[in-house]
Order: structure tokens, then sequence, then C-alpha cells
């Protein structure tokens, strides 16, 4: 049990301090790879809650490949840090506004009389066989077989949209048609002549 | 193996005990990867040799056999040079983190029912986020290096491996849909019986996309561009030299073990025997159908003309991911209807 306390503390620690350091640091691409390391260690978190299916996918997917995307984007941008940092001083007390009522309903909901984290015992720990998965397969596919679907189509049609919104004809751009590249023969391109041998 | 050390290590509390146990593990597993890494170099040069009628490395040692060391005391004592404005923190950290994801992802492999160092139920996600994050490397490396050469072969292979890996992943799910588990040993043991049930026959699309696009994720020729020594010298790791290249360089290596390794285990049924009726399962399968796959790295190399760009984009995006979806349909269908000695 202590050793797990431990594991946690440094994991949430880590996570805690790289996603402040996200929002602190100067250079946009370590910010970019402080966010890789806050997903890293939450993945770590939900590791800890038996959620390995979850922790897994949140690792492919957030870190693996959104965030690949986000480091491409920036690491070709040119941003400049003074125009960004700009409003800085003008929305500091929106900011703080915002933190407080964060900071709140945080404090609210985790100390009240109504809080559930203390009245609830603490569910018990499934046996090394059980498959996260395939539980949670079981539950998208029947009981809220219709949410699973509508956020696919809304994926889908987020794709359509994305792709449509860039897709534009370059007249200037020199493409290259593949199939008729792959059509090409051997004797339309090749003469092969014999000739002497040079003395 | 703890039960094993505990008679000897009385004294100590039992999560020390767990931690050397899973400490001697981890080197039973890497040591002999990195001897195979090593000679896998020497294997590559002779027969890349062989093929084109040359020789390859015959000076050092009888036939060249200890040419691995003499490159690697090279690589060891050479100056590591740090590049002007160069990022340096980030420079250093991203050979390591190209080499951590392609060792860690060796913790779920299983070499026979019970030789696993990790056996967990979602074994094929882990090895898939494993090796997603093998790009980072690349992508540190070449921003860190303050190089345009750099810069640019990172470009590619980012593009590269994200085109790449969503072909991958489908290919993947068609192995989950057949196997009906995420755990590698449950999908090897799904494919028990004769050489006809092994999963390469009825997902032959998905087998020769995986590998494929298993060549194209690690960089490897056909698909090299991000390296491409003739247009951006040696791409993302131009700027690298002594042990951080060879740092990448064992990556690299590991990552193509692996993928031949999965290949061997998902499709080409692991550890199981062809006829099992003539010859019994053993570990020894295992290690000849990766050994071919490893060959096949090395003929492609041999071989295939590096692809153009445009070309590698085009057949990740409009060849392969419409192949994996048009077969993912088909094995449902498969699936459904019981199809052969496989869905029953």
């Amino acid at each position: 049990m202590l050793i797990e306390s431990i594991i946690f503390y440094f994991f949430a620690a880590v996570t805690v301090l790289s996603a402040a350091s996200v929002v602190t640091v100067r250079n946009p691409v370590h910010a970019a790879l402080f966010l890789v390391l806050t997903f890293f260690s939450s993945a770590f978190i939900w590791m800890m809650l038996e959620a390995e299916f979850l922790a897994i996918t949140l690792v492919l997917v957030y870190v693996g490949a959104v965030m690949v995307l986000f480091l491409f984007v920036v690491m070709m941008l040119d941003i400049n840090i003074a125009r960004l940092r700009e409003g800085f001083i003008k929305f500091l007390p929106v900011g703080i506004l915002l933190a407080l009522v964060m900071f709140g309903m945080l404090f609210y909901v985790l100390t009240g009389d109504q809080s559930a984290v203390e009245s609830m015992a603490a569910p018990a720990a499934k046996a090394a066989d059980f498959s996260n998965t395939r539980a949670l397969g079981q539950v998208l596919y029947t009981e809220y077989v219709f949410a699973f679907e509508i956020a696919a189509v809304i994926l889908l049609v987020a794709i359509i949209a994305a792709i449509a919104l860039t897709l534009r004809r370059r007249t200037d751009t020199r493409y290259q048609n593949p199939s008729q590249q792959m059509k090409v023969q051997k004797k339309d391109r090749l003469r092969i002549i014999k000739m002497e041998a040079e003395k | 193996m703890i039960e094993f050390l505990t008679p000897y290590l009385d004294f100590l509390p039992y999560e020390l005990i767990y931690l050397i146990a899973t400490l001697i593990k981890v080197v039973v597993i890497l040591v002999p990867l990195f001897v195979i890494v090593a000679y896998y170099t020497y294997a590559e040069r002779k027969i890349i040799g062989y093929m084109q009628i040359r020789i390859g490395p015959n000076r050092v040692g009888p036939k060249g056999l200890f040419q691995p060391f003499a490159d690697m005391f090279k690589l060891m004592f050479k100056e590591i040079i740090l590049p002007t404005n160069a990022n340096i923190y980030l420079f250093i950290i991203a050979p390591v983190l190209a080499f951590a994801p392609a060792m860690a992802a060796w913790a779920v492999i299983p070499f026979n029912d019970t030789l696993v160092f990790s056996n967990i139920n979602a074994g094929l996600l882990y090895i898939l986020a494993m090796t997603s994050l093998g790009v980072y490397g690349v992508i540190i490396a070449g921003w860190a290096s303050n190089s345009k050469y750099a810069l640019l072969g990172a470009m590619r292979s980012a593009a590269q491996i994200v085109a790449y890996e969503i072909a991958m992943g489908f290919a993947l799910v068609g192995v989950l849909m057949a196997g009906g588990s995420l755990n590698l040993g449950e999908i090897v043991n799904a494919q028990a019986g004769s050489v006809y049930h092994w999963f390469f026959i009825p997902l032959f699309p998905l087998f020769m996309v995986y590998f494929i696009a298993g060549v194209a994720e690690t960089n490897r020729a056909p698909f090299d561009v991000a390296e491409g020594e003739s247009e951006i010298v040696a791409g993302f790791h131009v700027e690298y030299s002594g042990m951080t290249f060879a740092v990448f360089f064992l990556a690299e290596y590991a990552n193509m073990i692996l993928i031949s390794m999965l290949t061997a285990l998902m499709f080409l049924g692991g550890w199981l025997s062809p006829i099992p009726s003539l010859l019994g399962d053993s570990v020894v399968w295992l290690f000849l159908k990766t050994g071919f796959f490893m060959l096949l790295f090395l003929w492609f190399r041999a071989t295939f003309p590096r692809y153009r760009y445009d070309q590698i984009m085009r057949l990740g995006w409009k060849v392969l991911i419409p192949v994996t979806i048009v077969w993912l349909t088909v094995e449902g269908i498969m699936v459904y209807y019981k199809v052969g000695p496989w869905f029953a």
C-alpha cells in the first residue's frame, strides 16, 4: 500500500507540475512536450485505478497521434511569443475569477456533507484476469449503443467537414498521375542500341 | 523466479525481492536482444553484400565475425558533437525517447505458453501505444538539432508514421476480431491446429498491409525517405555522432526485430508447429518465423529503390487503408457465417 501511494503521489506531482509548465514555459515546442508529459503521467494514474484500457488509449490516441500533429504544426509555425503575451495583464482578473470559481466548486464537492467520496465504500479490486476492454465493449454495444453510434456519426461528419474545408484545387501545382506512370512500358522509354566495342 | 530467489534473499522485504526478480527478467530479455541486434547489423552487411556480389565485412575476426564489436567500440569512443544553438537537453533526450519505447514494447511479447514477461490483457493495445511513441525521438531529434536537413527528415518521418499507423491499427483490428482477444498469447492459441489454422490465410490482405506498414514505421528501405542519404544526407540524425547515434541505431534494429516477431505471432501462429502431428510446438518455430521476416527487411533493402515522397503518401492513404477497410468488412461476414477452420 505504501509503494502504491508513493507511485500515486509521484505521478500526481508530475502531472500537476508539467500541466503548470505548459502555460508558463516560453517556448511553444517545450509547452507541447510538457502537455505530452501531462497526458503520459495521467495515463499512469488511470492505470492505478485499474482502467488499463482507458490509460493505454489515452497514450495511443492523445500522445501517439494528436500531440504528434500538434508538435508538427507548432514546429512549422513561426509563433511570436511577445504578441501572444500581450493581453496577459488585461485578462488576468477574468482568469483569476475563473480559477476561483473552479476551486470553489471542487472544494464544495470534495468537502461538503453531500460528498460522495467519503460516503461510498472503496470498490473491491478486480481479479487479475478481469478484462477491462471486454467489460467496456459489452456496455458500449448494448446499453449505450445509440449514444455510441451518434458519437461515431458526429466524428464522421467532423472528418468530412475538415476535408471539405481544406480541399481546394490548386492549378499551379504539378501533379503526377500514378496510374499513368504505372502503365509506362519499357519499350516506350528505353532503346537498346547494339554497337561495336571501342578499341 | 520469485520462488527461486526467496530462500537466498530471505532477509529482504517481499517488494525488494519482487523488484530484483523483475530486473533479472528484464536483463534476460534485453541482453540477448542487444546481441541479436549486433549480429543483425553484421548479417545485414553480409547478406546485402552477397546479394550484390560483394564479400562484406571480412577483416575483424574469422569471416569478419567480430565486426559488430569493432563498430560498437568505435561508436563508444567517438566524440559526441553538440551543434551550435542546438537545444542541448532535448538533443540529448531524443535518442532516449526513441530507445525506451522500442525496449518497453518487448514486455508483453510471449515466447511460448508460459514464457512471457508480463501477461497483460490489453497486450496488443499496449504494443500499438508503445510503437506509436517512437516517433517522438525522431521529431525531437530533428527539431533540437537546429539543422535544416534534420528538420526536413523529422517532418517526413512524422507524416509517414502517422499515415501508416492507421493502416497498421486497422490490420490489428482484423487480428483482434479473429483472435477474439487483445492478449497476444490468446491470439496465438486461437491459431492452434495446423498451418491451415494460422491467420495469414483468412487475413492475407491484412497480413501484407501489416508487414508493409511495419517496414514503413521503422523507416526502412524502400520507405526510408526520413533518412534519404541522397537528398537530406541522413535526415533526422544527421547531427548525431558517437553513442547518441548508436542509440538511434539500436532502437531502429530492435523495432525491426519487434515487427518481425509480431508478424510471426499474429499471422503465422507464433511458437505453434506447422505440422503438430510430426513436430512439437516450440519456441524454435517462433525464432524461425521471426528470422524469415528479419531476412525480408534486408532483402527489401538490397532490392527496391526508394519510394518518392508523394508515392509513399499515396500508398499509405489511398491503397493500404481502403484495402484494410474492405477486408475488415469481408472478415466480419466470415465471422458471422463461421467460415472455415478459423472462425468456427
